[in-house]
């Protein structure tokens, strides 16, 4: 217990006089929590987008003219029961056309043709939006399959724009699997990087308290004595780059915040906010993490001689 | 080869002088004596424990029965000269109290009670070799094995680390004191073992 007191006590007396190195050091951490915390909100950002990009995507049901309310719920219920369906929504051939009118209000030509039309010309719908993007093929098989024969429902089924919509899904699907894989290789790459960067820093420190070790050691001190308070400094290199790397991101947020929303569709100062526990708790265990075992690496090495 | 068959017995109470010219095998003695050196051929004994026989635990036992001077002093630079000698009692498992009585005494036996918060490098050659003596001595050691401790000093600071020596010999340890400086030596005036290439040519109990 006094050991373990006096190991703290060391390793904060030792950060107070390390004056530039600690200095040094805690920018080298702070260096590599910033780029932690920008990946994290990096990540963020591109799933978002992701997400809203899959979210565009549909595949509408076009029903025959006058088919019966209760074989589409039929339909509408069995396509829910599916694991791959995420949500159904029935559009009735009214509610199609008041749609339709509102997105052409400002097209004449279009509104008066439809004018001139006495009959509804729109079929009613059922939207399908699939969990995955790449779940619309199982989805468009099985409204060809026997199962919905079964049913007795292929015969209310107009058409399909499955097959219209597969080149932009199969597409879409390319990119997002491939933005992700990249997201997480250039995330991977940073943060190996930077963790490199800041053990190599962290050695550096203590390759000038070398000389010191071998001191301590002739003293009688046991390894842990000598090795402790190098880990206790790195822990606080860590808290304190913890620290200056949330409070550095408050202002970089709001101003990406204020400017990037549309372009990001996502606010990441109200990403910053709502997420601070999280990012707070990733940030500081990978500082102190990386300090403590930074420190006992590079100790090790002057302890064993 | 340092050393070349030397059998040299020490008992305790003395006060050794060991001379000779560099390399003569003056440090590799000491070092022996410390088990830092393994011999090829013979033992060496502290008091009936042979030192070379000792497993890592026990090898730290015996060494903090045995106090180390040396001549580049090898204090801890970014720690003061109250926290050395803390640190040296806290390796050894002293509370906080026998530190807070021990440390001014013993800086207050080398005249050092106006630097105790001094750091190593605020403090002139003789005064940093002064605190390594307090520090090998704060835990009262049977043995003090001194190398080269003037090796960097001016002949008054020289003089002065001597009679803290010789000090800590009448207390009742026992000193080992390796030097190539027969000035030193002369002062002192007690047993005189001269080395030359590995052996022993002379031990002299009346110092010259």
């Amino acid at each position: 217990m006094t050991e373990l007191k006096r190991i703290i006590k060391a390793g904060f007396i030792s950060f107070m006089r390390g004056g530039s190195v600690s200095y040094a050091a805690v920018l080298v951490v702070t260096i590599t929590l910033s780029v932690i915390t920008f990946l994290i909100l990096l990540q963020a950002a591109l799933y978002f987008s992701l997400d809203l990009i899959e979210n565009k995507v549909d595949v509408k049901i076009y029903l025959t003219k006058g088919a019966p309310e209760e074989k589409i719920m039929l339909l509408k219920s069995s396509l829910e029961k599916l694991p791959e369906v995420a949500q159904v929504s029935y559009l009735n051939a009214e509610d199609n056309l008041k749609d339709f009118r509102l997105r052409h209000s400002n097209d004449y030509p279009t509104i008066q043709a439809l004018d001139e039309l006495n009959d509804n010309p729109l079929l009613a719908t059922l939207g399908v939006k699939a969990k995955e993007i790449s779940q619309y093929e199982t989805i468009a098989n099985f409204l060809k399959s026997n199962n919905a024969l079964v049913l007795g429902s292929i015969s209310i089924i107009d058409h399909t724009n499955y097959y219209n919509n597969k080149l932009v899904i199969d597409r879409l699907n390319t990119i997002i699997s491939g933005a992700q894989r990249l997201g997480f290789l250039i995330t991977l790459l940073l943060v190996i990087l930077s963790i490199i960067i800041t053990f190599n820093t962290i050695r550096l420190t203590i390759f000038i308290a070398k000389e010191e070790i071998g001191v301590m050691r002739l003293v009688g001190a046991s390894k842990m004595r000598v090795r402790g308070p190098f880990m206790i400094e790195g822990a606080i290199y860590g808290v304190i780059a913890t620290i200056v790397t949330l409070i550095l991101f408050w202002p970089v947020t709001a101003w990406l915040g204020r400017n990037m929303t549309s372009f990001l569709s996502l606010n990441i100062y109200d990403y910053y906010l709502s997420n601070f526990f999280q990012i707070f708790a990733i940030i500081l265990l990978s500082g102190i993490i990386l300090g403590v075992i930074s420190s006992f690496l590079a100790v090790r090495k002057y302890l064993n001689k | 080869m340092a050393l070349d068959n030397v059998t040299v017995t020490i008992t305790a109470g003395e006060f050794v002088s060991i001379v000779g010219h560099s390399g003569a095998g003056k440090t590799t003695l000491t070092k022996m004596i410390l088990a830092d050196v393994v011999p090829t051929e013979g033992t060496v004994f502290f008091e009936s424990i042979n030192v070379h026989k000792l497993k890592n635990k026990d090898l730290t036992k015996l060494r903090r029965r045995i106090g180390v001077v040396f001549q580049d002093f090898k204090l801890l630079s970014n720690k003061t000269a109250y926290e050395n000698i803390a640190f040296a009692m806290e390796a050894v498992g002293k509370t906080d109290e026998e530190i807070a009585s021990d440390v001014p005494h013993v800086l207050e036996l080398v005249d050092l009670s106006h630097r105790l918060y001094h750091f190593p490098n605020q403090l002139s050659g003789g005064e940093q070799q002064r605190l390594a003596i307090a520090r090998a001595i704060i835990n009262q050691p049977e043995l003090i094995i001194a190398d080269e401790p003037t090796g960097n000093l001016d002949p008054i600071n020289t003089h002065e680390i001597v009679q803290i020596l010789k000090k800590i010999n009448d207390l009742g340890t026992t000193v080992i004191l390796a030097t190539h400086n027969r000035g030193v030596i002369d002062s002192v005036g007690k047993r005189v073992i001269t080395m030359e290439n590995g052996k022993i040519v002379r031990d002299a109990k009346n110092g010259k």
